[in-house]
Formats: C-alpha cells, structure tokens, sequence
C-alpha cells in the first residue's frame, strides 16, 4: 500500500502538468475575457473538488455517529481540512478573475457568496475540533458536521432567490460552453482530484500516526510507577 | 409521554423561577437592549432615508447580539452545580432537558425582542407598510431559529476552551440562511412587499434544525 | 497588470496555498518522526 504513494505521486504531477499545459495552450482562447478567462479551469475544478470533500466528510460523520470508528473520525477531520484548503483557492481565485473582468475585486454573485458560506461553515467545524478535548471531539465534530451538511441546501435555496431579487453580475457566464473547454475543464479536475486524493492520504497518515504517538505517551506514562510529576 | 414533558416542564419552571427571583438576567438583559439600539442608532444615523430601508437588518444584527449573549449564560448555572452530570447519569431523557433549555432561551430573547422592538420603531420611525401580523410570524420563527441552533452549540461549547466565542463561532455560519430569510421578509414587509418564500423557507429550516438538535443532542450531552 | 499577470497571479495563488498545507503536514510529520525516535530509548520517562 504504502509503494503505491510515490507512483502515484508520479502519476498525478504528470497529470497536473498535463491539465495546466492544456489549459495554458490547448484551450482556445475566450472572445471577451481573454486569457483572463483560463483562471476558470482552476477556479472551477478546485470547487467541485472541495464539495466533494465535504460531502465526505459529511458520509464519514454519520458513519462515525453510528459505527464510533476512530478511522471515520480520520477521514471526517481529513476531508474537512484539505476541503477548507481547495475552498480556500477558490475564493482567492475568484477576486483574482473578477477583478479584471467587473472591475470589482468581490461580486455577491450566487457562487461566490454560496461557497464563502461554506467555507466559514467548515471553517468553524475545524474551530470546534481545535478546542474541544480530544475525549469529546469526535462525537461533537461529527454532530456539527451533520449540521453543516443540512445547512448546505438551504444556504444554497436563500442565495438563489436573493440574487434573483437583487441580480449582480454573474462569474463564469452562464451559457453553454465551448466542448474544448469543458474537456480541458475535466482534465483540470481530474487531476486535482488525485492530487486532493493523495493529500488526504497524507494527511490521515499523519494524523493516524499522531494519536499512536499520543496513545504511546498516554500507555507510558500509566505503566511509569514514578509517574510523570502529576 | 407523561414522565418526558413532565420532566420539560419542571426545568422550564425552575429555570423561569430562578431567573424571576435573582432578576439578574433580566436587569442586565434590559439595559443591554437599551445600549443595543442606542449605539446602533449612532452607528447607522436613523434620519437617514438608507437607515429605514436597512432597518430589517439593524434590528436582526441586534436580536442575534442580544440572542448571543442570552445564549452563553444558559447553561452556566448547570455547570457551577454540576447539574449535567446529573442529568447524564439519570434515566430521564436527553431531549426533555434540551426542549426546556430551548423553551426558556426563546422566551428569554423575545423578552428581549419585545423591549427593543419599540425603541427600534421610535428611534427609526419604522411604519409598515405590509401585514404588521406577519412580522410577529417572522419574528417567532426566527427567533426560533436562533435558538435551537444556539442552545445547541451551546451545550457543546460547554467544555471547548474559550467557551463564550466558540458560540457564536459555531453559530453564525450555519445561520446565514435563516438571517438572510429573517432579514429579507422584515424589509420586505416593512416595505408593503411579499414574504412568502422567505417565510416557507424560515418554517422548512426550524422544522429541519429542531429535528437534528433533537436527534443528536443525546450525542452532545453524552460526549465523552 | 494586463490580463495575463492576473492569470499567471490566480495560477500561483493556488499552487502557493496548496504547497503551504503541504508544508504544514511535512513539518508534522518530521516532528513526529524526531518524538518516535525519543520514544524507542529504552528507559526514558516519557
């Protein structure tokens, strides 16, 4: 299993260079945004990307509410944090694009807006699992993971209707778009995928190994008879 | 069913009497609503034609405030006297305790409500221009809102360090959808304008939050 | 900046964000490596 991470680690920086080639050549060129416009096939991927994550970790709360299993608990804490990482690009990605092409450095639009919700949803989700004690943890981060899922819809439902009623400009256009573009789209998004994939991975090996080390610390100093000062 | 709502509305009663008794929350809870709407009218000049289009908003960011800090006193009373413990190792049922704590906070924050309300109408010199009954509807049901959610996270900032900002750290975000429904419908009230989607969606979200705070509060209070 | 040196700035931006985390787990992980050593000393009151 663990030979299997610098292949793939190989692999997906192929991959990476591949899709940003594609997207730096390959796609045509847009009419009206020009080259400003190819922000969008990393802008774009890194969303849906960072959805799916949460959506993990929504799967993997609920398994951990049922099951109790310290791994869901890995995967739920994991997936969160390297979902807030890819939020985090998109909303840094976006100003970046908005800001030549509306002139504006911030546009309430729908998607802007809706993915700034989630990102301080799951940000206070990764608040709670700071300061809460490693004994309550997981049952209440699970807890405030379930919550924040459900609140996704209904973030999503209030944002459309506001924006109907008070309509700002729109980011990415609306429209069909380009077969060119969408594929390059794709491979973007395919490759920060395994890339998200291998981080994860990363991420939930250290952070098995860290509650090994903190058990081993907790074992040892049980077994010391001099104790450890307390 | 008898021995669940019994045990609800006993804490209900004991914590309305003993807040009637000391008068501490209330005393301090008055004057705070009173500097609430003075800094807010200093803050957002109410001759300003703006400041009556915005009043939707002034007054929701200040019942969330006073809703806040309602919020974080609520359980500290059962923390000094170690009243949870008590509660866990007991039979009764999770969900009684929260009703009652969710029951008295809600009556708590509309006591609230009720003694800014007309200061924000005087100051503001609010009119409306819709059905004045649906704002008392909107106001039900989001100050509902606010408070499942926030006695909830309450409970679970009990024993998270820094337990005063974790509340409103954890529920903020997760209200957005019902602040901008509460929000929305007030100004659009306010203005003679239609409500109904924002009122279907306040209705569909209390519904929603109060079934998962009831199912997962056993989780929070047991935590461990 | 022109149309480009924004591209070329959102590109960056991202792969900056993305190696900083990496970073951070790195970082973590070779404390931890240096902890597991301190652990395997036979006698050490941990």
């Amino acid at each position: 299993m663990k030979k299997a991470f610098p292949i793939l680690g190989v692999l997906t920086a192929i991959l990476l260079i591949y899709a940003l080639y594609m997207a730096l050549v390959w796609a045509p060129t847009e009419r009206t945004m020009g080259n400003v416009q190819r922000i969008f096939y990393y802008h774009v991927p890194s969303a849906w990307t960072a959805f799916i994550l949460f959506f993990v970790n929504f799967v993997a709360s609920v398994v951990y509410l049922i099951k109790r299993r310290p791994a869901a608990d890995i995967v739920a804490l994991v997936s969160a944090e390297v979902g807030v990482v890819f939020c985090t690009v998109v909303l840094v990605t976006g100003p970046i694009w908005a800001r030549p092409v509306w002139g504006i450095w911030w546009t309430w639009d729908m998607r802007l807006t809706s993915t700034l919700v989630l990102w301080l949803i799951y940000v206070s989700y990764l608040f709670l699992r700071r300061f809460s004690s490693s004994g309550q943890t997981p049952a209440l981060a699970a807890a405030l993971a379930v919550l924040g899922a459900l609140c996704v819809p209904f973030v999503y439902f209030s944002i459309w209707f506001f924006r109907t009623q008070h309509p700002q400009p729109v980011m990415g256009g609306g429209g069909s778009i380009d077969p060119r573009m969408l594929h390059v789209l794709l491979i973007n998004w395919l490759a920060f995928s395994c890339f998200a994939f291998l981080v994860c991975w990363s991420r939930y090996r250290l952070e098995k190994l860290q509650r090994d080390v903190d058990h081993a610390h907790a074992s040892a100093s049980l077994l010391d008879p001099r104790g450890s000062g307390r | 069913m008898s021995a669940p709502t019994g045990i609800t509305r006993a804490t209900l009663l004991k914590d309305l009497r003993l807040e009637w008794r000391s008068k501490d929350a209330i005393n301090s809870m008055l004057f705070f609503s009173l500097l609430v709407v003075v800094v807010f009218s200093f803050s957002f000049d109410p001759s300003a034609e703006e400041s009556r289009q915005i009043a939707g908003g002034l007054i929701w960011v200040a019942f969330l405030f006073a809703a806040v800090v309602a919020l974080n006193q609520t359980w500290a009373r059962e923390l000094r006297n170690q009243v949870l413990d008590a509660y866990r190792v007991s039979p009764a049922p999770a969900n009684s305790l929260f009703i009652a704590k969710t029951l008295g906070n809600f009556i708590f924050v509309t006591v609230l409500e009720a003694l800014m309300t007309p200061l924000f109408i005087v100051f503001y010199r609010l009119r409306a221009l819709g059905p004045a009954w649906q704002l008392l509807l909107v106001a039900v049901l989001g100050t509902w809102a606010l408070v499942v959610n926030g006695t909830f996270f309450a409970a679970m900032s009990l024993r998270t360090r820094s337990r005063e900002i974790m509340l409103p750290l954890l529920l903020f975000p997760i209200s957005i959808p019902a602040l901008l429904a509460m929000v929305q419908s007030t100004t659009a009230i306010l203005n003679g304008e239609g409500a109904r989607f924002w009122i279907v969606l306040l209705v569909t979200y209390d519904l929603v939050f109060t079934t998962v705070c009831l199912l997962l509060f056993e989780t929070v209070l047991n935590a461990e | 900046m022109s149309g480009n040196g924004y591209l070329f700035a959102a590109y960056a931006v991202t792969w900056i964000i993305h190696i900083a985390y990496l970073g951070t787990i790195v970082r973590r992980y070779s404390r931890l490596q240096r902890e597991i050593e301190e652990l395997k000393k036979p006698g050490v009151k941990s």
